[in-house]
């Protein structure tokens, strides 16, 4: 009982920094989602047409898709895209830093340098691919001297390339770090162990070395994606705003006081973005394996 | 071409410094309002706005001539609105665009400019007064300022269509807008906005992706191109929003753009780097690509320019000798100094007698009259913007902002034309 007493005086804090600063916000934006308002002023309501407006000709199929499904679909695409190529990079990263290298001063010293883009801030990381990838950027103009191709590739810049390849710039260490992690607290033995039973590496990433450090590519999934799920930054520097985000839209709305409208698209994005993290966590109980 | 100094184009542009990334309005968002404790000793105005007029050597003068510090708070035109009518107390005196008013006036939040206290109000210019330019009326579809010039009275939420004592703002700035080409790349002269869609220029076009000035912008297209004749672009019905945005949204799916832009550097570096070679831009943002060496024309064009104008205003607020302040530092504003600065930056000030007093005879000639330049025109920041004999684009005053043909503007139907921009950014 005094146990119990204590440990929840030692989370009142934070539960308290989080009630005040995430739950209090969190519901104020979904009772402003059934608010009305006009060019000047909010005006408190308990009406849906935010939503409405939101999902109108969203179940007419005959016009195609409609604003609020293309957007997510859009945004989707690069989630998953992102996440793809972010475990990919982020696992075989992880997995040489821990298993291939083998003094501790070493993994340090190449963990650290890991994170050196980081030193900059992520705009700053975001446009500097401008001038490599442009039309007349650093890539097309070496490819051209080389005489590779006649004429410029134009989807290098501002197309889903781009804004792919700026995600998995950005975010592949927010992978690396929980896999490296958890990779790191696997017990050598038992790899020692299979080999000595003669599997192969192959074997043993897929039976040992991964649902070992599935904690890991949780988290880091989870981390990926819900950063990409709400990003308008790079979409639009990398898209060259031709593509559409949630966090763009929300943005736009925003800007022109609809905060009602940017409330109600913030609600639904978070209710999806939640489904999603909800859905992740019953794949792989993170709590237990931690 | 309009000009601006160095420090201005350096990373913030006339309406708006959105960084791509919104990093900065987040910011001021949450922890913009800096303390402020009132002091009568000090003389300090907190002067809320964009870029435009927020220019350090204004401050410094203002500072020299009054004693009066001026401290700025320069945000997007977006951010201004926002600050007017959620945070009334955080400024003393505002400077914002005239299309913001009707959205502004409504609130109570601004109160009316009593223009008895103005020294130069009867020189102010007839763009704004009268909408007219040399005796002759310009096109005044929008915001046009003459709509939204006069208040019923000192408190009231209403314009009025007659001349009163009361104003919403006293004007201070305003230019005429236009495309931007790359002449070098283009090769052959541009004399209409419908060749921002013509195929030739597939793949390199952009148009700028802030909803109500964009949509003007595909409005003046859209009318050069002959599809429609608009009643009037800046209030358009439903039906002429749809068929705006779907000669747009067309043109998008055919890739006739390589990027939109929203800040003013992206602009500068789509046209500085060619990905882009005609394309709607800001004047300042001509001027960045000219000083880096490369040819960039502010073309003028046979339908005429999208024009834009700001004042100031004050907020409820402000009292005594608060007020007595801003009036001091608005008519000092009016008095010629100011005025000369920003039309050396090829702005166009809003007392034009006061600002010709302060300008060389061949500044005047070459910025507003159209003549070509006697000597080397120089920016207030000592750059070389024209050299000798050049003349400016598109013209004299008259030619320029008597080619007016309508006014960045706040529609009625802003809230279904804003859907309708994030659909069109979504197709």
């Amino acid at each position: 009982m005094a146990r119990q007493n204590s440990s929840s005086i030692l989370a009142l804090p934070f539960a308290s920094v989080l009630a005040t600063f995430f739950i209090l916000p969190l519901i104020l934006v979904v009772v402003v989602s059934f608010w009305d308002y006009t060019e000047y002023s909010l005006i408190p309501d308990l009406i849906l047409m935010n939503y409405e407006e939101l999902f109108y000709g969203c179940f007419d199929w005959s016009e195609g898709l409609c604003t609020t499904f293309a957007t997510y679909l859009s945004t989707f695409k690069y989630v998953f895209l992102t996440w793809f190529f972010t475990l990919g990079i982020g696992f075989g990263v992880a997995l040489y830093l821990v298993f291939c290298v083998r003094s501790l001063k070493m993994q340090i010293v190449l963990f650290l340098i890991c994170t050196i883009p980081f030193w900059t801030s992520n705009v700053i990381r975001m446009i500097s691919w401008i001038p490599l990838l442009g039309r007349n950027g650093i890539v097309n103009t070496s490819l051209m001297s080389m005489g590779v191709i006649d004429q410029p590739i134009e989807w290098l810049l501002y197309s889903g390339f781009s804004v792919t390849l700026g995600f998995v710039h950005l975010y592949t260490l927010f992978m690396v770090v929980p896999i490296f992690n958890s990779m790191a607290k696997i017990d050598r033995s038992l790899i020692e162990a299979a080999k000595d039973s003669g599997a192969s590496a192959w074997q043993i990433i897929t039976n040992i070395i991964i649902p070992l450090s599935r904690s890991g590519i949780m988290i880091g999934s989870i981390f990926v994606i819900t950063i990409v799920v709400g990003d308008f930054i790079t979409i639009g520097v990398l898209g060259g705003q031709q593509i559409a985000s949630v966090g763009k839209i929300i943005y736009v709305e925003m800007s022109y006081l609809q905060f009602p409208a940017a409330a109600a698209n913030a609600v639904v994005l978070v209710s999806i973005t939640l489904l999603m993290v909800a859905a992740m966590m019953r794949i792989v109980n993170v709590r237990k394996e931690l | 071409m309009s000009k601006k100094t160095q420090e201005n184009t350096a990373g913030l542009s006339r309406r708006s410094f959105i960084k791509g990334a919104g990093t900065l309005a987040a910011a001021s968002m949450f922890g913009g309002v800096a303390p402020y404790v009132m002091s009568n000793e000090k003389k300090v105005l907190r002067y809320l706005g964009t870029a435009v007029n927020q220019d350090k050597a204004i401050a410094a003068k203002a500072k020299e001539d009054l004693g009066i510090t001026i401290e700025y708070i320069p945000v997007t035109t977006d951010e201004v609105t926002k600050r007017i009518l959620t945070q009334p107390n955080s400024f003393d005196l505002v400077d914002t665009e005239y299309f913001s008013l009707k959205k502004l006036v409504p609130s109570g939040n601004l109160i009316g400019m009593n223009a008895s206290k103005i020294k130069e109000f009867d020189n102010i210019v007839t763009a704004f007064t009268k909408g007219e330019v040399a005796g002759k009326k310009i096109g005044d579809q929008g915001t046009a300022p003459k709509k939204v010039f006069y208040k019923e009275g000192e408190k009231s939420t209403n314009f009025s269509s007659t001349p009163t004592e009361w104003v919403t703002l006293i004007p201070t700035v305003y230019n005429a807008d236009t495309l931007g080409i790359r002449p070098d790349l283009i090769g052959r002269p541009i004399n209409s906005w419908a060749e921002l869609l013509n195929p030739e220029f597939k793949g390199k076009a952009s148009i700028l992706n802030i909803p109500s000035i964009g949509i003007m912008d595909a409005a003046m297209v859209v009318e050069a191109m002959g599809e429609y004749k608009y009643p009037d672009k800046g209030n358009m019905t439903k039906k002429e929003i749809d068929l705006t945005m779907k000669v747009l949204t067309e043109a998008k799916k055919q890739g006739q753009f390589r990027a939109f832009w929203s800040d003013f550097n992206e602009s500068v570096n789509l046209m500085a780097s060619g990905e882009v070679v005609i394309q709607s831009m800001w004047s300042p943002a001509i001027t960045a690509v000219r000083t880096k060496g490369i040819p960039c024309v502010y073309q003028p064009l046979k339908e005429g320019y999208r024009a834009w104008a700001a004042g100031f205003g004050l907020p409820t607020t402000i009292k005594g000798y608060q007020q007595d302040l801003a009036y001091e530092f608005i008519n000092w504003f009016l008095s010629g100094w100011a005025g000369a600065y920003l039309n050396r930056q090829g702005y166009y000030s809003a007392v034009l007698p006061t600002a010709k007093a302060n300008m060389e005879a061949y500044e005047w000639d070459y910025w507003m009259l159209g003549k070509p330049a006697a000597k080397d025109i120089m920016s207030p920041g000592g750059q070389k913007l024209a050299s000798a004999g050049e003349v400016r684009d598109g013209g004299s005053y008259e030619t320029r902002m008597g080619g007016v043909a309508c006014w960045n503007a706040v529609m009625d139907e802003n809230r279904y034309m804003v859907r309708k921009w994030n659909e069109f950014i979504a197709s």
